[in-house]
């Protein structure tokens, strides 16, 4: 187990320069520096030259590719990621702010889709190939190939602007600061609906799936059929015996359905004023921010990494079976 | 299945051998699900293909004048590149300021059979922002332009992004992946990495990191699309060529002397290809949904051209006064995806032998 971690954690430092050289190069390969850019507007030439000059001396643009990269690097083991180049902010202070309303939506959908995916699933197991989980699997089939920023503009159009029913922009209402304690929570809780709804719906069709899927190889095992033998009560073979084996491979797809909702959070972020990791990429990019979007480059694909690999260390920790020497 | 095997063996006296496309295709046949995605892409095929014929603010054929003419015939043919330098359009319908409808007069024994869509995409036809009426059957947009015909030209646009991007993927990835699977050693390790690093990185960041930087236009979408793209391609045909460069045929042709970019080109990848094909079906559903959200943000698609994704976004732009946009277009990306899974789910269904077995 030990020299499996190791071997991972070589293998996952490779992958972390990779990851760094390719959140760092994207930005060079284009032609152009936002020095250029924020000079671009002076109409005097010569004043024009000096500002560009001072602001590649300030931002460091002046100096060799390589040696950005190291500077780069070097502030990043710090865990310093600089500052802004469109408000001097700093990106950490940025990032900070924009982490809570996108990570409470991904962990809050993905409660929402366990809840809702999990008795699905195991009914459907259950009743393989019945009325029930057929429908459900060719309604939940639908849903999943609905586009989930095609889903936004309905809501916002029938729900938010039709009928009225529910906010659709940013976090919360205007004058939010003077209500109770108690309206805040509703207010922000109105808020959160659509847009969760939105990053939620299309994982039911592959979460009850998988769930499904798993329930079903796992009740053709011996140790079911002992538990059967010995004269327990269905409900007791399915959820105790069954059900709790079957999550293993659950783990995995945590781990696999994390940069979709990263990567997806740009549009709907953006659709419903959001003012989360997605929204704050898609204004980066727009104002050529290139700490930010280095920064968000990064901090994404480490994320992805991270999880993945804690995901394959607690398969193992979880199942036994699993062995890791080669 | 099994019997069917067996009647076309019995019936026919010598067996016959049939290609392996074939067998899929049959076995597709079979799949209703899949046939009706199949169709419904068809279909989008068509409406792309045929588009200067069915939404046109010119004619398809009419007399004006005492002369013939056919341009919306023309704009079918020039849609093939190169074209545009035999056959031109007739004067006066070469002019752009050329208005036939104002010009038209029945009196003179002017007559016409117009495209089924009487606008064309960019044509300020109404009153700005319309609902949808006799006339316009899904109202206008800002400028005045049909939303009809704009949704039939989008078409042209998600399909051709869908196809061109996939196809400059499949090409990267699978070179990529078969350098990888069959050269093996320092090579391998290099393009596996590489592959693993990118798909740490969600997607549309870095199609959105490299396309800020380029004038938006359609062309550099599906490039942009196309470059991030290949690598699960290239994973899939890397696992494929490993696993076949194993099997007894390979080993026969290699040792009856065949060399290795021949094998690999004759022998190795056609039989990849079947789960590549399957990823790519997929990947074009991904290609037209990214395309039409780049769009949507203001990346893509460039106004005045049409595309489902900046019709969506006139729509959200004038959300309470003109959410008849939204609709049509969401019903034109979801009928998209949906096909394109429905194709790609039944061809996983039909090409991998172990679902096969399961059945049997």
């Amino acid at each position: 187990m030990l020299s499996y971690i190791l071997r991972r954690l070589v293998t996952g430092l490779v992958t972390l320069f990779g990851i760094s050289v390719i959140s760092f190069f994207i930005i060079q390969l284009v032609p152009g520096d936002p020095a250029q850019i924020q000079t671009s507007q002076i109409a005097d030439a010569a004043v024009s030259e000096r500002v560009y000059q001072q602001l590649r001396e300030l931002y460091g643009l002046d100096k060799p590719i390589p040696v950005q990269y190291a500077n780069w690097v070097g502030k990043l083991v710090v865990g310093d990621f600089g500052s802004s180049f469109h408000d001097g902010r700093r990106v950490s202070a940025k990032i900070g702010e924009a982490l809570w309303p996108t990570l409470s939506v991904a962990l809050l959908s993905f409660m929402l889709t366990l809840i809702i995916s999990t008795p699905i699933g195991i009914y459907s197991a259950l009743r393989q190939g019945g009325g029930f989980d057929r429908s459900v699997s060719t309604g939940l089939y639908m849903l999943y190939s609905v586009p989930n920023y095609v889903a936004g503009m309905l809501l916002i159009l029938y729900l938010g602007v039709k009928w009225d029913l529910l906010p659709f922009r940013g976090m919360r209402s205007d004058g939010y600061d003077e209500m109770t304690t108690l309206g805040q929570m509703w207010d922000l809780a109105q808020h959160y609906v659509l847009i969760t709804f939105c990053f939620t719906f299309g994982n039911l069709a592959y979460y009850s799936r998988f769930i499904r899927q798993n329930l079903l190889e796992v009740v053709r095992q011996d140790y079911i059929r002992t538990a059967r033998a010995k004269g327990l009560g269905e409900r007791s073979v399915v959820l105790k015996h069954a059900f709790t084996n079957s999550l293993i491979p659950l783990i995995s797809l945590i781990g696999l359905t994390l940069p979709f909702v990263l990567g997806g959070s740009v549009i709907l972020e953006y659709m419903f004023n959001w003012p989360g990791l997605g929204r704050l990429y898609f204004e980066s990019v727009l104002q050529r921010d290139y700490p930010t979007i280095m920064a968000l480059n990064f901090i994404t694909a480490l994320l992805v990494l991270g999880i993945t690999f804690i995901a394959d260390l607690t398969y193992g920790l979880v199942d036994p079976r699993i062995s890791y020497e080669k | 299945m099994a019997t069917e095997a067996t009647t076309n063996t019995t019936t026919g006296g010598a067996p016959v051998a049939r290609s392996y496309w074939h067998i899929t295709w049959r076995r597709f046949r079979g799949h209703r699900l899949g046939m009706v995605g199949l169709c419904v892409v068809a279909v989008l095929f068509l409406v792309a293909f045929l588009s200067p014929i069915l939404a046109n603010e010119q004619p398809i054929l009419c007399r004006f004048d005492g002369g013939f003419y056919y341009p919306a015939v023309v704009d079918l043919v020039h849609q093939v590149p190169g074209t545009s330098l035999i056959i031109q359009k007739q004067r006066p319908y070469r002019l752009a300021t050329f208005d036939f409808k104002r010009e038209f007069d029945p009196e003179r024994g002017d007559w016409a059979l117009w495209t089924p869509v009487r606008y064309g995409p960019r044509e300020i036809a109404a009153e700005p922002l319309a609902g949808p009426s006799s006339r316009h059957w899904l109202g206008t947009d800002q400028s005045g332009r049909d939303v009809l015909s704009r949704m039939v030209h989008g078409t042209v646009v998600s399909m051709k992004v869908g196809f061109l991007s996939m196809g400059i993927a499949v090409i990267l990835g699978l070179v990529f992946g078969c350098i990888a699977g069959y050269a093996g050693g320092i090579a391998d390790l290099v393009i596996s990495r590489f592959i693993e690093v990118v798909q740490c990185f969600p997607a549309f960041f870095l199609i959105l990191a490299v396309l800020a930087w380029f004038p938006p236009s359609i062309e550099n979408v599906m490039i942009v699309i196309g470059l991030t793209r290949w690598v699960g391609i290239a994973r899939f045909a890397r696992g494929e060529i490993l696993r076949i460069r194993e099997t007894d045929y390979a080993l026969a042709a290699r040792s009856l002397g065949v060399r290795p970019a021949q094998l690999v080109l004759r022998h190795l990848l056609p039989n990849a290809l079947a789960p590549v094909l399957v990823s790519v079906t997929f990947g074009i559903a991904v290609s037209i949904l990214i395309e039409a959200g780049l769009s949507w943000l203001g990346f893509g698609v460039q106004p005045p051209d049409a595309s489902w994704g900046t019709i969506l976004r006139s729509g959200y732009e004038n959300l309470f006064t003109a959410g008849h946009m939204i609709p049509p277009a969401c019903v034109a990306i979801f009928l998209a995806v949906l096909s394109f899974n429905l194709v790609g789910d039944t061809l996983r269904d039909v090409i991998d032998p172990r679902l096969q077995a399961e059945r049997a």
